[in-house]
């Protein structure tokens, strides 16, 4: 099974790299980016079939290791 | 005293520590092995600067998993000395011992570059030895030392009296120009509740000497003597 983990910065706390990219690409004639946010994608492959199952121990890799929740939300994509 | 200085891989401050502590101070000094158990009958902690685990995935995440840091931790809950210097701070707040976060810096730059700070009246066992409103020098070195926390943890911060030192400007303000990395309320440092645990971006080992252009820093060493 293979699954997906978006790691991006909380609403409200600054990117100042989405900023820098987002200011960048108005230099380039992209004018109707009003804004950008960078993240992290992270792939995994696991052993298992249920994917119930996998998305519980995807919320606690999330939470224990792989997004930093004062500053961080995730997202989990399976399949 | 005896001063226990982690030693991960990537650190890269984990020398000039023990320099402080051993030939400044005239203290005792060993290195931890990232992979021990063993604190050496250490009295005090130290989390060196460096780039612990070449910051995978975030700064300090990876270093916190280390075995010493279970060590650490159940002896900082014991009420024994912690300081997280840089790399030191950002495991720190990974590891839950003090809140917030570490982030890139608002200029996106790595910043090296002598710091003005203010000491704050605090709990902070570290700097007992400064007077409050006292303005120091230290350097910063460092590309994620934007503190964050949300407005509540702030609040608690400032209530509890665990902001330990501030970024300042030349009028000794802690005012936007003052503020070097975009951190909120132009924090440097902080502390536990309890005041033993101590995490801040500058590098007071950096300037512990005359030779090296400043002893600001050396009463942070001191305090426990």
């Amino acid at each position: 099974m293979n699954a997906r983990v978006y790691v991006t910065l909380k609403r409200g706390v600054l990117d100042p790299q989405g900023k820098a990219v987002a200011r960048s690409l108005g230099a380039l004639g992209f004018g109707e980016v009003e804004d950008v946010r960078l993240g992290k994608l992270i792939e995994l492959r696991l052993e298992g079939k249920d994917p119930a199952a996998a998305k519980a121990r995807l919320e606690e890799m999330c939470k224990r290791l792989l997004a930093n929740t004062v500053i961080e939300d995730y997202r989990i994509e399976i399949g | 005293m005896r001063f226990g200085i982690v030693v991960f891989p990537g650190s890269n401050c984990d020398h000039d520590a023990y320099h402080v502590a051993r030939h400044v101070l005239g203290q005792d000094a060993v290195f931890l092995w990232h992979k021990d158990r063993d604190l050496q009958r250490s009295d005090a902690i130290i989390l060196p600067g460096g780039f612990s685990y070449g910051d995978y995935l975030r700064c300090g995440a990876i270093a916190r998993l280390s075995p010493i840091m279970e060590e650490v931790v159940a002896f900082a809950n014991k009420g024994g000395p912690v300081l997280g210097i840089c790399n030191g701070f950002q495991i720190l707040t990974e590891v839950g011992l003090l809140p917030g976060a570490l982030m890139r810096n608002r200029s996106l730059k790595f910043i090296c570059e002598p710091a003005r700070l203010r000491v704050e009246r605090s709990q902070a066992l570290f700097t007992r030895k400064y007077q409050a409103g006292e303005l120091i020098r230290l350097p910063v070195a460092h590309a994620e030392g934007a503190y964050f926390i949300d407005r509540e943890g702030l609040a608690r911060l400032e209530g509890e009296g665990r902001i330990v030192v501030r970024y300042v400007d030349e009028r000794g303000e802690a005012s936007p120009e003052g503020n070097p990395n975009g951190a909120v309320s132009n924090i440097a440092g902080i502390c536990s509740e309890r005041g033993n645990v101590v995490g801040m971006m500058p590098h007071p080992e950096r300037a512990s000497e005359a030779v090296l252009g400043g002893v600001d820093g050396r009463r942070i060493f001191e305090a426990l003597s």
